[in-house]
């Protein structure tokens, strides 16, 4: 329900056009408030930098904070080596989000009863609304050089229930043989999409992920190829000394950044290449592309214990290919405006298309044995969507998001499967307010709407339509320090 | 029907909403910035490029008044935890005293000059190469740097020091380079060795009192204002103004001057060429107890 009609029928209506005003008066007090914007932790205490040096707002990276990061967070200024600091340096930040949201989804299947039965008798669709105070995981963000040209990356991150994973474990050889366009780096890292999903600026369920970098067809068993997770495997990258030429070769495990191999023998590689051009007053246009391709299994070796047939974990063979690529633009208009674009065409064999895939998460439901053939007519699912990502910065302590991405599927896998099935369509639009920043701690208050729509994704019972519209809004405090 | 109060509050609230922009420059402006930012002083000129200082003021404060404030005095709030001579202290662009001219010690630097040092950024300090910039960008910093200090309205940037070709490295130059660097006395401050380790070098200071060291060559480390052969020749030629580096130009004839750079470059890792001639030279470090002219 919307905000405004809650406050209506709870006898605020007379008091609605003033707390329009108050709103903005409370926006002006607010931005007129504003200090100096300073350094955040870790690289900020290092270098002495602010933030917005590197950020265009924390945590996404500018130009020079994306060369600082290929330079392997150094400013190549011959006072990288942590011998240059304080021995009391300590390279790490904390990062948490106590929040206040509110998650509205229609077409849930429920349960209904009849009067004087405690047994569901039927059921029903109706819209799911839940709301209240939240906080995110804990992010232990630790990075930086371990001599000149020797660079790591370490990041533990915990869910909101403070259940820890390996988010990032990376060491990173840079500068090999005096050359920028030689970097190595082995571990689990983000594969280098220009627009950094790790770096996202907004942070809803849904819109706190770029759907592009995740997007699996409905029904396909294919986990291996969400590019926005962060990956295992070794990364050769290179650029000029500007940073305006710039490219990467991964050579990744197929495992969706899994450790202990639960998977297979299977391997993916992850290439980009972009160019920036120097546009005079508009700014540093940069065009480029990225491309995706590997095998993943499909096929799982079995034994059967006291909970039935199992696959066993590193048992997967039967690999089939799975493709993503796609063009990246970051368009810049002057001082204050931006436009990040990315498109991409998928493609999953048809073997992921109809189910088979990731058996030991139970994605997948079907097991590609010995025997097994594809139904008649199977196709690869093939699908094409773009993200457009537009900023306003106000100011480098203010900035206003919006995002738009659509997913439009080209080929379903089953014949006959309606062309729209398992769309996407998202729009979210968010503000972050840094107060003030210093080079110790960082505080960004945070405000956000998001709206996304599935195609066919809902249950049916009868209706004309089972699209599901999901929306969420999320006003809260984000943190470092 | 909405009373008087309602639209009395929206009306200040949508005042108050447009009032913004002027609040946040309120925010930024001082006395400097409005008497010199639209003045001819306040432009720069790198080749076909006029830069203009009122459009370098967003990415003055993104990127720069960290260390060098919002008055260009070098006192921005990360300048304090900088300790020299380990860590310099930010250029105090209200003296217009800068390291790294093309011009003689002394003047004021020319509009290319700063241009550079903004994409080079400065070896051992915490100033990055902002290479990242546009041009437009640079030179718009330019322009802004200059509106800090009067001297920028009263003077004009002196005549570039002119380089002659470079010759080409001979044992004998090199040998040569060794007499000037013993004759102009280096090796007080840089050693004999270029280790930075002569009898001046712990005594050194800038003009403002702060320690400061002389440049080692042997660590591999780019000189401040440039690591070409003509950088080199340049730096000695003019001087490091505000540092304890003079200006060689008068007691270093220009053919001299190249073989100093290739007496110095055998003291740099990156030079193989020079430290293998050196090397076949056998040549052993100046003495500073020999007498003039007998090294």
């Amino acid at each position: 329900m919307h905000v405004m009609s809650r406050l209506r029928i709870r006898g605020f209506a007379t008091f609605a056009p003033s707390l329009s005003a108050i709103s903005l008066i409370l926006l002006f007090l607010v931005m007129a408030w504003s200090q100096r914007a300073n350094a955040l932790p870790a690289f900020a205490r290092k270098y002495g930098l602010r933030c917005s040096a590197c950020h265009e707002s924390w945590p996404m990276l500018n130009y020079f904070g994306q060369k600082f990061k290929d330079n392997g967070y150094q400013l190549m200024n011959d006072r990288d080596a942590p011998i240059w600091q304080n021995p009391g340096y300590w390279p790490v930040t904390f990062r948490i989000l106590p929040i206040w949201h509110r998650v509205s989804t229609g077409k849930v299947l429920v349960d209904t009863y009849t009067a004087g039965s405690t047994t569901p008798t039927g059921s029903a669709v109706q819209r799911v609304t839940t709301s209240g105070f939240d906080l995110s995981g804990l992010d232990f963000h630790t990075g930086g050089t371990l001599e000149k040209n020797f660079s790591f990356y370490v990041l533990p991150s915990s869910d909101p229930t403070g259940a820890f994973h390996f988010e990032t474990v990376m060491a990173r050889l840079d500068n090999l043989w005096g050359s920028p366009w030689l970097n190595v780096k082995l571990g689990k890292f983000e594969l280098d999409n220009l627009l950094s999903e790790k770096r996202i600026l907004t942070l809803t369920g849904n819109g706190g992920i770029y759907q592009l970098y995740h997007f699996i067809p409905q029904g396909d068993g294919n986990i291996f190829g969400q590019m926005g997770d962060n990956q295992l495997g070794l990364e050769v990258m290179g650029h000029n000394y500007n940073d305006r030429t710039r490219y990467s070769a991964s050579l990744l495990s197929s495992n969706d950044g899994t450790t202990q191999l639960p998977y297979g023998n299977a391997y993916t590689g992850f290439f980009t290449a972009s160019q920036a051009f120097d546009t005079g007053k508009a700014g540093v246009q940069r065009v480029g592309g990225y491309a995706m391709v590997g095998e993943a299994p499909t096929t799982w070796i079995t034994q059967t214990g006291p909970s039935g047939s199992l696959p066993l974990p590193g048992g997967g063979t039967g690999n089939k290919a799975f493709s993503r690529e796609g063009f990246v633009g970051q368009f810049y208009f002057g001082e204050h405006a931006d436009l990040q674009v990315v498109t991409q065409h998928g493609q999953d064999s048809a073997w992921f298309g109809q189910g088979y895939g990731d058996l030991i998460d139970g994605v997948a439901t079907a097991n590609n044995t010995t025997g097994t053939t594809l139904p008649a007519g199977a196709r690869p699912p093939i699908w094409n969507g773009i993200l457009l990502e537009p900023h306003y910065i106000y100011s480098p302590q203010l900035i206003f998001i919006g995002r738009f991405e659509t997913i439009r599927m080209q080929q379903q896998s089953t014949p006959g499967t309606p062309q729209s099935f398992g769309n996407i369509t998202t729009y979210t639009v968010a503000m972050r307010y840094n107060p003030f920043m210093t080079s110790r701690a960082g505080f960004a208050w945070h405000n956000e709407y998001n709206w996304l729509h599935q195609d066919g994704t809902g249950p049916t019972l009868g209706l004309n339509s089972a699209n599901v519209n999901t929306s969420e809004f999320l006003t809260g405090f984000d943190f470092d320090f | 029907m909405r009373t008087r109060l309602q639209k009395w509050t929206l009306l200040l609230g949508a005042v108050a909403f447009l009032a913004l922009p002027l609040v946040s420059r309120a925010q930024l402006s001082n006395e400097q910035i409005k008497t010199w930012l639209n003045t001819p002083a306040a432009t720069s000129h790198i080749g076909n490029i006029t830069g203009h200082a009122p459009d370098a003021k967003y990415d003055y404060r993104r990127y720069c008044v960290g260390c060098h404030g919002e008055l260009g005095d070098g006192n921005g709030e990360n300048a304090k935890w900088y300790d020299p001579p380990m860590f310099p202290k930010p250029r105090d662009f209200q003296l217009a005293v800068f390291k790294c001219r093309s011009t003689p010690s002394g003047t004021l630097p020319t509009d290319q000059d700063l241009f550079d040092t903004i994409a080079r950024g400065m070896d051992r300090s915490t100033m990055p190469q902002w290479s990242t910039f546009t041009k437009e960008q640079r030179a718009n910093l330019v322009a802004w740097i200059k509106h800090f200090s009067p001297r920028w309205q009263t003077e004009k940037p002196g005549t570039p020091i002119t380089i002659p070709p470079e010759p080409e490295v001979t044992p004998e130059r090199i040998k040569a380079g060794r007499e000037v660097f013993a004759r102009v006395s280096c090796w007080k401050c840089h050693g004999v060795q270029g280790m930075a380790n002569g009898p001046s070098a712990a005594t050194l200071t800038d003009d403002l009192g702060r320690p400061i060291e002389a440049f080692n060559f042997t660590t591999g480390a780019r000189p401040k204002c440039g690591d070409t052969d003509q950088d080199i020749y340049r730096i000695f030629m003019t001087g490091l103004d505000g540092t304890p580096m003079p200006s060689f130009a008068d007691n270093i004839k220009p053919d001299e001057a190249w073989d100093l750079v290739f007496y110095l470059r055998t003291f740099m890792p990156q030079h193989s060429k020079e430290r293998e001639l050196a090397k076949q030279l056998n040549l052993k470090p100046v003495d500073p107890n020999a007498p003039a002219g007998q090294q």
